[in-house]
């Protein structure tokens, strides 16, 4: 809640103004029973029709203020509202994309996103019922019960008022506060049907290949039946609000005339008071279904909100460290690994552990092993996407985390693993490398990465519309581009994660020869788990099990090291003999 | 549920289009169908309805009798007003124990037929062809499932019981007005329905406004999708700042028309209110001054008492609810209809071809490993040819490999195989059958497949390697897992075989939910085999130790392997050769290096540089 007044605090003067102004309108609104009252006690008794008729005009005057007041307040409230929103949804997007990996991993993209988008939009109606109806609300509640106090010179019949209120409060919000956590049972009862439905679209050749399809309808018919009883039960619960609340009103009523019809005999009340009284009995239970329901949204919104706020209370980015040496740079030394060691969680066993190597400007580098033997991992720390346990990754001869990341991450181009394109042209993509590039230096970039023929193909050549996630594109122009987008960065450092698995054994020799020829001479790194891929690299680092087990060219490791042999082996054995 | 929760706040902000060739009077008639179930309940639900609007109604005219009893000093029957307050108790808790029962009843009408519709429509996802499922996104089926099923039922109950009870409080005000008096009557009848016509207005012209936020919302969303969802992208070039800008630049541009549609879509209830307090003040004029004039009213000439000026103006009220609310609960039916023609879309989808009735339940034992393949023609679309005239003879034992570059459609013969999709023309014959007469479970029975995509359902890992033999001992499971290789990772998990993961595997690693995926057909070992890439994420150490498994569970079975490796390229009885969807050549190794076609070219791209 502290969050969203953060950001409500800069719309002070709409915050105050629009529940004052509901307050007013509210105001108006309980003066109508009483000037009917009037109409009656007086008009109709004395026979007064100007009086009558002037009655009837001040209730119309009522009316046009109301109105006014309403519009003013709900334009303040939506104005606040959306501010609210906007001014969070920027800032949370911002918090986001600061984020460093490992909190981000944790809190899972796709929860991520949700809170950018429907936790915010139920924050902004939260915000806008609230600031229209959290006042508005209380004031005819309680105002019902002072102009009853007001009516009633004997207080003997305004009293039913304060016992009246109280009860309806404790039935109305006892059966909401009861169905919160019931409406949370309905939920996941309700995912459970989602995951299947959707495991079953996912996995349909699966299923159909097991022959599971009667087993899955069983499983689902289970589940299916499950949430609706558990609905069934939570409606029988909430369906007892209306009767409920109904039945206390009209006992409420019920006293009120019983209690009034004694005053107006000895004298103490007359006609038109009972009138006014049971008017505001009424008003009572309309407002308190409105509170309620605004309750309930609140709730709502305050949950999302929470929500939202864990995200900004996670801290982003990543220190950067004074320098401890002198701000020197080695430009001969392009990637230096000290005894590293990496653990994402901070507990159970480490990622990688005791990594030492050294890489000199203009080397290409192969790095092989087997799934989850750390590869990935090993680069992802060297344009520090995630920081090292142990020991010190350099580079250039500087500290990465003593490095600005922009500076850092400028020296170093990624193509990653799963390739992803933005939504816009492929020129606006491969400017993500560098957004001075001119169309020289992007046709050279295509060339490199071997696209170019497609490219040349494509309507609009350079200009050629990319849809979200690049989806438009098969998965090997996808890598290729990602490629482009990489060269077209120009970067010293220059890391292929494993990204010309989708590229056929032709495209993939063309694409080395290229890299051989590239202008700025990079260091390169090449994950792969082809040991063609990598043969020809200056030096080979083999992995296995967050260990490194070898180092070396192509010939040693064959000879000392039994793990590459193993790989190479397994891969060459039958093409060789 | 992200998406979902999305799509339902879209839905309710703008008015949803039919799905193609839908009518509103054809899926009326489809809803008809469902609420035959209910006919007993729901005609309960409406008699219960039309008593306690009755009923309702009639609690003013006591109350205004009572006060008629109570006409001032020394004038008041005590006797009369307690009869009347004991028949308002009375009136009201009947009320209130029929409103119960009412909602009680509303309740399993909508959540029945929402079960019914979702066993209807999972039902059918089991029957419908492969190619339904693959040209749909999966989140789009899912909604229609979960989110379209809830909105028909919720809208068009909530929405006809509404309109249903609203029709009748407006009838049975108007009766009890009469009843009372013609002239006040009149007043509310004249003036009343100005409240539709403002709500109409306002609600004609925020339509636009609502249809302009929900696609600056949507664009929105996209930039979100993208930009966080491939958030170490976004980081890896600098990017954030420049993301930042072009959200900004969305973002500014929807609160302005946000805004707009919060304030202007708000304003509907205080003027509609205003024209009620226009009627209640309108009410009030007339009632007093006939309570005045004691010429009683101006066209019947009955007199108008206090009491009863009370009740009306009470009348006056509730007259004008409904009325106000109709427009909405308009909406909410149109939008209740649009969303069953979504869920009754999927649920009368073409379903697959059905089985002849005599088709043949091939035993395993009759399996014989030959597969024959006979002037095959197959496309996706008939705009774009793809297999054609494919022949293919294939004895028990003999492997099939199946190369070419990515996306070259090597799954298409999977599909065929497994009669995922049948063939345009000729035939494929399993041990002699035409495998469109024998049950698609007997044929599927006799593959084993791994797919490239490992996919894996929620549950044990026990519940996932016996998926294709629910009966197996633990004994074989471990066994299975072991010769995976599977078993060591699997004891290193928290509760080793009893282990629950997540919808698609959860935090198993690619190669490790592959190795499941391995144990999985291990265990039931059919007498062919279908292996799509099946080792591709597993590391080459590992793949060589499966291969050694493969290699005993290939022996003696005829298998289709899209294969990378080349070992298994070279020892295949059968290479077919894709390129672009189509099979540009056939034969064995030594062959088509001969040919020194397309195959030839690959296969030597792999010792260059």
């Amino acid at each position: 809640m502290k969050l969203v007044f953060k950001y409500l605090k800069k719309y002070k003067l709409e915050y105050v103004m629009a529940p004052l102004f509901k307050l007013l309108e509210a105001c108006f609104d309980l003066f109508v029973p009483i000037v009917v009252k009037m109409i009656m006690d007086v008009g109709i008794k004395n026979n007064d029709r100007s009086y009558i008729l002037s009655g009837c005009l001040v209730l119309v005057a009522l009316g046009v203020i109301g109105l006014t007041c309403t519009i003013i307040a709900q334009y303040f409230a939506a104005k606040a509202a959306v501010g609210t929103s906007t001014g969070l949804r920027h800032d949370l997007f911002g918090h986001i994309q600061g984020l460093s990996y490992s909190n981000s991993d944790k809190l899972g993209r796709s929860s991520l996103i949700t809170r950018m988008t429907s936790d915010i939009n139920q924050v902004q109606s939260g915000v806008n019922m609230a600031l229209r109806l959290f006042l508005r609300s209380p004031i005819i509640v309680f105002g019902a019960m002072i102009m009853a106090f007001v009516i009633d010179k004997s207080n003997r019949v305004a009293p039913i008022f304060a016992i009246v209120i109280p009860a309806l409060a404790v039935v109305v919000f006892s059966i909401i506060l009861a169905g919160i956590p019931l409406y949370k049972r309905v939920q996941s009862r309700l995912d459970k049907v989602t995951s299947l439905t959707r495991q079953n679209l996912s996995g349909v050749r699966v299923i159909r290949a097991f022959n599971k399809e009667e087993s899955e309808m069983e499983a689902f018919s289970e589940a299916n039946h499950e949430h609706t009883s558990v609905q069934n039960f939570v409606g029988k619960i909430t369906a007892l609000m209306n009767p409920m609340t109904y039945v206390i009103i009209n006992l409420g009523i019920i006293a009120v005339v019983y209690f009034s019809s004694t005053e107006i005999n000895s004298g103490n009340m007359s006609q038109g008071d009972l009138f006014a009284m049971y008017n505001y009995m009424s008003q009572i239970l309309v407002e308190l279904v409105k509170l309620a329901n605004t309750i309930v949204l609140i709730t709502k919104a305050t949950a999302c909100a929470h929500r939202i706020e864990s995200v900004l209370e996670t801290p982003t980015g990543m220190k950067v460290e004074k320098s401890t040496t002198e701000n020197k740079t080695d430009n001969s030394v392009a990637v230096e690994f000290k005894n590293v060691a990496l653990n994402y969680s901070g507990e159970g066993e480490n990622t990688l552990e005791n990594i030492s190597f050294t890489v000199k400007r203009g080397e290409t580098v192969g790095i092989i092993g087997g799934t989850g033997s750390g590869k990935t991992s090993l680069v992802n720390m060297i344009p520090r996407f995630y920081d090292a346990s142990e020991g010190d990754v350099l580079v250039f001869g500087k500290n990465v985390k003593e490095y600005e990341l922009e500076e850092l991450r400028e020296s170093v181009s990624v193509v990653p693993q799963k390739a992803v394109l933005f939504k816009g042209t492929i020129r606006s993509n491969l400017l993500w490398g560098n957004e001075n590039a001119n169309d020289d230096d992007l046709n050279y970039a295509l060339e490199v990465a071997q696209a170019a023929d497609f490219v040349a193909e494509k309507d609009g050549k350079l200009d050629a519309e990319v849809s979200q996630f690049g989806r438009n594109f098969s998965g090997g122009q996808r890598q290729r581009l990602t490629i482009a987008r990489a060269i077209v960065k120009n970067a010293p450092i220059l890391i292929f994660d494993d990204s010309a698995s989708a590229l056929d054994f032709a495209t993939e020799a063309r694409l080395r020869q290229a890299l051989k020829g590239l202008k700025n001479d990079p260091t390169v790194f090449i994950i792969s788990q082809r040991t063609s891929s990598i043969s020809h690299a200056d030096k080979i680092i083999v992995l296995d099990d967050g260990a490194m087990v070898g180092i070396g060219k192509h010939e040693e490791l064959l000879s000392t090291c039994s793990v590459y042999k193993e790989i190479y082996d397994s891969q060459f054995k039958g093409g060789e003999e | 549920m992200a998406i979902i929760k999305r799509k339902k706040t879209s839905a309710s902000n703008k008015r949803a289009a039919m799905p193609n060739g839908a009518t509103y009077k054809e899926t009326g008639k489809k809803v008809l169908r469902y609420l035959k179930n209910y006919k007993a309940l729901f005609s309960l639900s409406l008699i219960l309805a039309i008593v306690i609007v009755a009923l309702t109604l009639y609690v003013p005219v006591l109350v205004g009798e009572a006060i008629d009893l109570a006409i001032g000093k020394g004038n008041v029957d005590f006797d009369g007003i307690y009869k009347i307050l004991l028949k308002i108790g009375i009136v009201a808790g009947a009320t209130a124990l029929l409103q119960w029962l009412m909602n009680v009843c509303n309740n399993r009408i909508t959540f029945g037929i929402v079960r019914r519709l979702r066993r209807d429509a999972f039902n059918k996802i089991q029957e419908l062809p492969l190619s339904y499922v693959d040209s749909h996104p999966v989140g789009d089926t899912v909604s229609r499932v979960i989110s379209d099923a809830d909105q028909f039922s919720d809208g068009l109950l909530m929405g006809f019981s509404q309109l249903f009870t609203g029709v009748l409080t407006i009838l049975g005000t108007i009766a009890f007005m009469v009843s009372i008096n013609i002239s006040i009557t009149l007043v509310v009848i004249l003036v009343t329905p100005l409240s539709l016509f403002v709500a109409a207005f306002i609600a004609k012209n925020t339509h636009s406004l609502f249809a302009k936020q929900s696609k600056t919302r949507a664009e929105q969303t996209a930039l979100i999708d993208e930009m966080i969802g491939e958030q170490k992208v976004v980081a890896a070039f600098s990017h954030e700042d420049e993301a930042l800008a072009q959200f900004d630049e969305i973002n500014e541009r929807l609160a302005k028309c946000s805004l707009k549609a919060v304030f202007y879509s708000s304003l509907t209830n205080p003027c509609t209110r205003f024209v009620n307090n226009l009627v209640y003040a309108g009410v009030a004029l007339v009632g007093a001054l006939i309570c005045v004039s004691g010429g009683g009213d101006f066209i019947t000439g009955l007199p108008l008492t206090v009491g009863s000026l009370t009740s009306l103006l009470s009348y006056a009220n509730q007259y004008t609810k409904p009325f106000n609310e109709i427009s909405g609960v308009i909406t909410e039916l149109q939008n209740a209809i649009v969303c069953a023609a979504r869920v009754f879309e999927l649920i009368d989808a073409e379903p697959q071809i059905p089985e002849a009735e005599n088709a043949y339940d091939l035993q395993d034992t009759e399996v014989d490993g030959r597969v024959h393949i006979e002037n095959v023609e197959f496309s996706y679309t008939p705009d774009r040819e793809l297999i054609k005239d494919f022949n293919l003879s294939i004895e028990n034992g003999q492997r099939v490999a199946i190369v070419g570059p990515t996306g070259c459609g090597k799954t298409t013969v999977i599909n065929l195989l497994m009669r995922f999709y049948d063939v345009n023309s000729g035939k494929i014959e399993v041990s002699g059958h035409d495998i469109r007469d024998l049950t698609r479970s007997s044929l599927r029975r006799s593959y084993g497949m791994v797919l490239q995509e490992t996919w894996l359902k929620s549950g044990t890992i026990r519940e996932n390697i016996a998926m294709g033999k629910p009966d197996a001992t633990d004994e074989e499971i471990k066994a299975a897992a072991k010769e995976a290789h599977a078993h060591s990772f699997i004891r290193q998990l928290p509760k080793g075989y009893d282990t629950v993961i997540g919808e698609d595997g959860g935090a198993l690693s690619q190669g490790q939910k592959q190795l499941l995926c391995i144990a999985r057909v291990l265990l039931c070992l059919p007498p062919m085999l279908i292996l799509d890439e099946a080792t591709s994420s597993i590391d080459t150490r590992t793949e060589m130790k499966i291969q050694d498994a493969f290699a005993k569970m290939m022996k003696g079975r005829t298998s289709f392997v899209v294969a990378h490796r080349l070992s298994t390229i070279k020892e295949a009885d059968v290479i077919l050769v894709m390129n672009n969807g189509k099979i540009i050549e056939k034969g064995n190794h030594a062959k088509l290096l001969k040919a020194d076609g397309f195959y030839a070219k690959l296969w030597n791209s792999q010792f260059e540089n």
